[in-house]
């Protein structure tokens, strides 16, 4: 699997360090709201199809990147720097801690 | 400065080695340079980082990824966004820099005995440097002067080219040994020089 890194191009998977899902939302640290801190840590889409997932060049660059990758095919969509990306709101598709 | 003791010592064994019947393929020193200096601007003020580096070393770097400005000297290249390794013959460039760049625009961090400088360089360099990384190493996606940031398993390494059979690495200082031990065994068999 090659993701192209905006700066320094497509490069081996081996070189990226998987940083999560990217769509989450965290809670603002001042909550003790139980509910929405337990979806932010355990609840996950785990579609087959597109996912938004934060990736780190962490055998290149050190950037943190933003990435569209296929579950089912492993294409990669769409890449970004994440700090671009800015504050990513919930795409509604996922459970919050209330309805899960 | 205190005197710097190379890593490369205890396997430093100049002369030609490997398969060199029928010419040496590659030729591997130790540019020893005395000052390396990385420098990181904030979000927005990496046009002034350059300005800095202009001023300071002397060196105009070209914008784009991964641009660069190779010299006997002084040398520069950037290899993240917003990040660039400046690397001189002589010691101090990082009490230069440090007057030179304010904490507002971005930081200066001295890795002169952090890092290793390798030179490997000669017919067969690209050759050489593709078995250890994933890289496009042809002249056109990575031109002389061009800097780059990848990884050998554990051996993070930033290349430049500084010419067009001529690649400067630099490897963590820890690694260094290590790295320099593999690069001989890859090398043996277009035969090596190590000068």
């Amino acid at each position: 699997m090659l993701i192209t890194c905006p700066y320094c191009g497509p490069r081996d998977v081996s070189e990226y360090s998987y940083q999560g899902d990217g769509n989450r939302t965290r809670p603002d640290p001042a909550s003790t709201d139980q509910e929405a801190w337990n979806a932010y840590v355990y609840d996950r889409l785990n579609p087959r199809g597109e996912h938004h997932e934060i990736w780190q060049h962490s055998g290149g660059c050190r950037a943190h990147l933003k990435v569209t990758r296929n579950t089912l095919t492993h294409v990669i969509s769409s890449v970004g720097f994440a700090r671009d990306a800015g504050h990513r709101k919930s795409d509604g598709h996922r459970k919050t801690g209330a309805e899960a | 400065m205190v005197e710097q003791e190379s890593p490369l010592k205890p396997v430093w064994k100049p002369g030609s080695h490997g398969n060199f019947a029928n010419g040496v393929g590659v030729y591997l020193s130790e540019t020893m340079p005395g000052s390396i200096v990385q420098l990181a601007a904030w979000p927005g003020e990496e046009k002034a980082v350059i300005a800095a580096i202009k001023k300071v070393a002397g060196v105009t770097l070209p914008d784009g990824a991964g641009g660069g400005a190779p010299g006997d000297v002084k040398a520069a290249f950037g290899f993240a966004p917003g990040k660039f390794l400046v690397v001189d013959e002589k010691e101090g460039l990082a009490e230069a820099f440090a007057k030179a760049v304010d904490i507002s625009v971005g930081t200066v961090t001295d890795l002169s005995h952090g890092r290793t400088a390798i030179r490997v360089a000669g017919p067969k360099a690209e050759w050489v440097l593709a078995k250890f990384f994933a890289i496009d190493f042809s002249q056109v996606s990575f031109p002389v002067g061009a800097g780059r940031s990848t990884v050998h398993h554990d051996v993070f390494a930033q290349i430049q080219r500084t010419a067009p059979t001529q690649f400067d690495l630099y490897v963590f200082r820890s690694f260094a040994r290590s790295f320099w031990t593999a690069l001989c065994h890859a090398s043996a068999e277009v035969g090596y020089e190590v000068r």
